[in-house]
């Protein structure tokens, strides 16, 4: 295949990942969610690299498949994953427009990851950074639960408008 | 019944099991709280975080198996080892307990593995390295929530005081162990692979005092017991946990879903 071939086959290897969800959060993409770090052809295939989430995230096999699956379908397989821990995820890498996205779905998207850690230094007595409600967009919230129904998000409510919401952490 | 797996002995691997298996023990300790949580929250809580420890455990038990001449995969080393062939520290394999237990475990082992994934960070064994990128962010969550509940129980009523100092009475005699260090250790930090445990010692100390003098918990002094985990000797509560945890893969080999 010549170069131009090969550059349009992974332009449009990104534009199909761009279109597959995260089967946790559906709203965004795995583009959106920053976790495919590189496509490029390897021989005849092509080679999604991806970067986990969490150590623990059970939906990392499903997006493998998931991905293999899309490319396949738009006819640019045949397509292999591998997972590259280094450098670790951070949600940094979720794009502006993942965190619209999160927004209107609902999920309260992370703030900015603090030098050095996701977290404060301190172990006791730290300070929570506010996160706005997605709802209503007052600051006026708190948090109930440093964990929630995925790794990735905490449970949250806003004492404006009284609903309960999840916040994407920061890590 | 599937035959279990012999390993050779090679101190690195069995500093890398002594990491992966602590993820893996109480990884499996926490997910006995699923269904069984004071609150809701706290169930999703536990859960989310005996789930991290458990992908911990499958990356470094998965690179442990890369070093046996048997190739052993994740799985092998995760059920099909007999029981001195587990190098957790013994404290990751004591009974769930009451919640003050559980908080107080998870708040000296979170600070422990936080400290050991950091130094990690630097291994000469990049996998590692990247495995504890990731991991640090994680045990630095488990700490903090840890932390949290422990300064609520410390300072709540009568009655959660009582079970804090219950639960400090009987954990502190198995701390001494999680910064014993021998010739696996030594190994491992002449070969850039991790650090010695010796070294975590003094921060460990540093950050669990801070913790406890937010509640004026005293910090009890080291006495003369010491656990043998990490030498594969182990409590009488580990046959039954590997029981559980090794059923299905003994009755049924090679079993998966």
């Amino acid at each position: 295949m010549n170069a131009v071939a090969a550059a349009t086959r992974v332009d449009r290897a990104w534009a199909v990942l761009g279109q597959v969800p995260d089967p946790e959060v559906p709203a965004i993409s795995l583009c959106d969610l920053g976790i495919v770090r590189d496509v490029r052809e390897q021989g005849a295939a092509l080679e999604v690299v991806l970067t986990p989430t969490y150590s623990g995230c059970p939906a990392t096999e499903v997006i493998e498949r998931s991905v293999v699956e899309a490319i396949d379908a738009a006819g640019l397989g045949p397509a292999r994953v591998s997972l590259q821990r280094a450098p670790a995820w951070t949600t940094d890498w979720i794009s502006e427009d993942g965190r619209r996205k999160l927004r209107d779905y609902g999920i309260a998207p992370p703030g900015p990851v603090a030098d050095g850690g996701a977290v404060p230094i301190r172990i006791v007595g730290r300070r929570l950074a506010p996160v706005a409600c997605p709802r209503c967009g007052s600051a006026h919230t708190e948090r109930l639960s440093a964990f929630g129904s995925t790794a990735c998000k905490a449970l949250w409510r806003c004492l404006a408008c009284r609903e309960p919401f999840e916040h994407f952490k920061p890590i | 019944m599937q035959a279990s797996i012999n390993l050779p002995a090679d101190p690195q691997l069995q500093y890398l099991l002594r990491i992966g298996d602590t993820c893996l023990i109480l990884g499996q300790r926490l997910g006995e709280w699923c269904g069984h949580a004071p609150i809701l929250e706290e169930d999703i809580a536990l859960a989310n975080m005996a789930l991290d420890l458990i992908g911990q455990a499958r990356g470094v038990l998965t690179r442990a198996g890369d070093q046996c001449p048997q190739d052993y995969d994740e799985d092998q080393l995760a059920f099909l080892r007999e029981e001195r062939d587990y190098f957790n520290p013994t404290m990751a394999e004591l009974p769930r307990g009451d919640f003050a237990f559980t908080v107080l475990r998870n708040l000296m082992l979170s600070t422990w593995l936080k400290l050991l994934w950091e130094r990690l960070q630097d291994s000469s064994d990049t996998e590692i390295a990247a495995i504890a990128g990731k991991a640090l962010k994680e045990a630095r969550y488990h700490q903090q929530h840890a932390a949290d509940w422990l300064v609520r129980l410390g300072d709540g009523t009568e009655a959660s005081r009582r079970r804090v100092e219950a639960a400090l009475a009987t954990l502190w005699p198995y701390a001494a162990e999680l910064f014993a260090a021998d010739a696996v250790d030594a190994a491992a930090e002449a070969a850039g692979l991790g650090p010695s445990v010796a070294a975590l010692r003094e921060p460990w100390l540093a950050e669990i005092s801070a913790v406890f003098a937010e509640v004026h918990l005293p910090v009890p002094a080291e006495g003369r017991f010491r656990s043998t985990g990490r030498q594969g000797v182990h409590s009488e509560h580990m046959g039954f946990i590997l029981a559980e945890m090794q059923h299905l893969q003994r009755a049924y080999p090679g079993g998966a879903w």
